[in-house]
């Protein structure tokens, strides 16, 4: 079976618990979570999940039924890479000798468009935002130069579709809602 | 008022009249309430949490209400697990509330405390805990509303010790809405039009019918579908019982231990209809080869049932009491007189080869199905059937008749041995003017046997009936026929049953001798109260038709 990184976005109601309840469907069908990323989505009171994970067209359908299955989640999505924009950041730490003494770090940092947020006495903190490979190939590249930590976020993205889905759906939640039905 | 007060205030609102459950110290609070409403809400006192949740569960099958279960933190909470599982794969309606530590101790590793939220999230339709008194009414309104619609399921809600003891004002507001559920999706009228068009051009349609039906309360929808477009049908474990046994239609059982014409047909069908079934695998066998040649429609509630085991050509996701008569309107009324009457062969040669020899032996010892069918017949196929997990199941699945809906209470998804007797017991106080027949082997009446004492408690009236090969009957099936009759902690030393019942005032008989049997079965049926029937059976028993785990129907062993 052929698979694929997709990228799962789910919108659940703010209630503690809800991350167990996600992660557990993905446990039982023996599916691997590469990211991971949650905050609050722009609609109050509603968090958003975005997971990746590698996997078959048919098993993601399945997981993100499931996923949808649960109470308190509102909506799941799966997309592949070519549906969306994502972007992830990449922190790495390097000795500030290392930065100062060897002029092919410059050239590194211009060459991938680093940031540089921290430098002191003893290292220097470069940020760098992209895909994955972008980011791990800066990361083989300072290798040389001793990095003494390095950390990558999960997976952030937004549609390439001009239909904001999840307004969609809650305008249509909602209209089943008999107490607005009340007010008419 | 007090926040226990509250619980059970919102439960009377609820229409909540039984209770089973177990007290202990993080939920005394309850208790104490509970003593003051025991004039509207009876609380039975079962001998083991187990026994509560699958008494609820047996309570919640017959009555189609909401079975709730009242038990105390940690162990309590975790006795109900089994029940849990087993109501979440049955689609059965559950509250479990159980008491919890004090909010200020929670994640200490407590006096019994345990993590109750995290251990049921994966078997629950869901769980919430409580650590205000204020959120008590809100939960439970949610959670009777969770419980009871669309598809229905087991919810927990835990309770810490403090949000029983607070004080709060009360104010009820049923639930009646959740914004990130749709109990009833809307019936998607394409889907309707696409699977009439399949359905009106099948030669050779066959129903399959799961608890989806009773579940919806869409029995007469149904029939006059079936009626309509002149479909026989097969019935799932759990859907046994949504259509009298008796009914033209009715072709039998489907699965692994089915009738042989319903299962063949599966490979003969052109177009094959599921209602409110899930295609267990103990239904399908092997997915590479079922129903190949067929085009399948699939009516389910549930979104996440669609596609997940077969694939379907059209899916109608609804409630079988709105898909169904929205089909039925566009079907036309047809015939397929040669394709219902090809059953026959298969029907005749399972009736000679299996079901003749099973229910009327002429020499040997009795056996299971002998016991089952005299049963049925001596309570006119009015009684309510309750089973155990094993031989026994499929015997009296196999061999017991069924005239009205809501019939057959069984652990079909977990496959819960112990679950009979408990669940009887639940069933006799959810059905009161019903007879009740548990059935039961000698292993899995073991397993919840203190419920005798609940039994004795509140005389409930449950004809037990264990039938005793002194084996572990199915798991000795296996071991004669795939692992070389190596019977590997199977044989069982059992007491005598009848005793056992003796010492919890409970009448019993044992019997061994075919010209007994009828006898005792007048016995027992003619009395009030409870009754245990022992019944020693054939110990090399097997169960036939059988189409081994993981294989297809084509694979099927007669035991000729």
């Amino acid at each position: 079976m052929e698979t694929t990184l997709y990228t799962i976005t789910v919108y659940t109601e703010n209630f503690v618990g809800l991350l167990n309840q996600i992660t557990i469907i993905f446990t039982r069908r023996q599916i691997n979570i590469e990211t991971l990323t949650v905050s609050k989505s722009s609609i109050p009171g509603i968090h958003k999940f975005t997971i990746t994970a590698e996997t078959t067209e048919d098993m993601v359908t399945k997981v993100m039924k499931q996923i949808e299955k649960r109470i308190d989640v509102l909506k799941a999505f799966f997309h592949t890479d070519d549906d969306i924009i994502y972007q992830e950041v990449a922190l790495y730490k390097i000795g500030a000798e290392a930065l100062l003494e060897n002029p092919q770090v410059e050239s590194i940092v211009r060459k991938y468009n680093a940031r540089i947020l921290e430098v002191n006495r003893s290292f220097a903190v470069l940020e760098l935002s992209g895909h994955t490979e972008d980011t791990q190939e800066l990361f083989e590249r300072l290798k040389e130069f001793h990095v003494l930590q390095f950390v990558r976020t999960g997976r952030i993205a937004v549609t390439k579709s001009t239909i904001e889905r999840l307004s969609d759906f809650l305008a249509e939640m909602e209209a089943r809602n008999p107490e607005n039905k009340c007010v008419e | 008022m007090k926040g226990a007060e509250a619980l059970m205030c919102s439960l009377l609102e609820e229409r909540v009249n039984t209770i089973f459950g177990y007290p202990g110290g993080q939920i005394i609070n309850v208790f104490d309430a509970m003593y003051s409403y025991q004039d509207s809400i009876k609380h039975i006192l079962t001998r083991h949490e187990q026994g509560a949740v699958h008494a609820a569960q047996g309570y919640a099958r017959v009555s189609g209400e909401v079975g709730v279960v009242v038990v105390t933190s940690g162990p309590g909470a975790t006795n109900v697990i089994t029940g849990l599982a087993d109501a979440m794969l049955d689609s059965t309606p559950l509250v479990v509330i159980a008491g919890q530590v004090g909010s200020t101790m929670l994640g200490t590793d407590a006096f019994q405390e345990t993590d109750v939220i995290g251990i049921s999230q994966p078997i629950t339709k869901w769980s919430y805990q409580i650590r205000k008194a204020s959120e008590i009414p809100w939960a439970v309104a949610r959670a009777f509303y969770i419980a009871r619609e669309g598809r229905p399921g087991p919810v927990v809600l835990d309770i810490t010790k403090d949000a029983q003891a607070e004080m709060m004002d009360f104010e009820y507001k049923p639930c009646t809405f959740i914004r990130s559920y749709q109990p009833y999706p809307t019936l998607n009228d394409e889907a309707v039009k696409k699977a009439a068009d399949l359905i009106n051009r099948a030669k050779r349609p066959l129903a399959l019918v799961g608890q989806g039906v009773m579940l919806g309360h869409a029995e007469a929808e149904l029939e006059a579908f079936l009626t309509k477009a002149d479909i026989p049908v097969g019935c799932t474990l759990l859907g046994l019982s949504s259509i009298p046994t008796g009914c033209k239609y009715n072709k039998g059982m489907l699965g692994m231990h089915g009738n042989i014409g319903p299962n063949i047909k599966t490979t003969e069908c052109d177009v094959l209809i599921a209602i409110g079934m899930r295609f267990d695998d103990r239904v399908t066998g092997d997915l590479k080869k079922y129903a190949k040649q067929a085009q399948i429609i699939h009516l389910d509630i549930d979104a996440a049932e669609i596609d997940k085991n077969v694939k379907t050509e059209v899916a109608v996701i609804a409630n079988a009491k709105e898909s169904l008569p929205a089909i039925t309107a566009l079907l036309k009324k047809n015939k397929h007189k040669e394709w219902i009457k090809s059953f026959d062969e298969y029907d005749q040669k399972e009736l000679e080869k299996v079901i003749e020899p099973e229910i009327h032996p002429a020499t040997g010892a009795i056996t299971m199905g002998e016991v089952v069918h005299e049963i049925s017949e001596a309570t006119k196929h009015q009684a309510v059937l309750v089973t155990d997990v094993g031989q026994n199941q499929m015997m009296a699945a196999r061999y017991f008749k069924f005239s009205q809906t809501r019939s057959m209470v069984t652990s079909g998804g977990l496959g819960t041995m112990g679950f009979a007797l408990p669940a009887a017991i639940g069933a006799a106080v959810g059905a009161p003017e019903r007879t009740v027949c548990c059935f039961a082997g000698d292993g899995g009446i073991q397993m919840t046997i203190q419920e005798l004492g609940t039994i004795m408690q509140y005389k409930i009236p449950v004809k037990m009936i264990v039938l005793n090969n002194s084996f572990l009957g199915m798991v000795r099936q296996w071991q004669e026929l795939f692992y070389k009759e190596r019977y590997s902690s199977t044989p069982m030393v059992n007491p005598d049953f009848p005793l056992v019942a003796k010492a919890y005032g409970i009448r019993g008989r044992m019997v061994s001798k075919r010209e007994d049997l009828n006898a005792a079965i007048a016995d027992m049926l003619s009395d009030n109260d409870a009754y245990l029937l022992e019944v020693q059976v054939e110990e090399n028993g097997m169960v036939y038709p059988m189409i081994p785990a993981g294989t297809s129907v084509e694979q099927l062993i007669l035991g000729d």
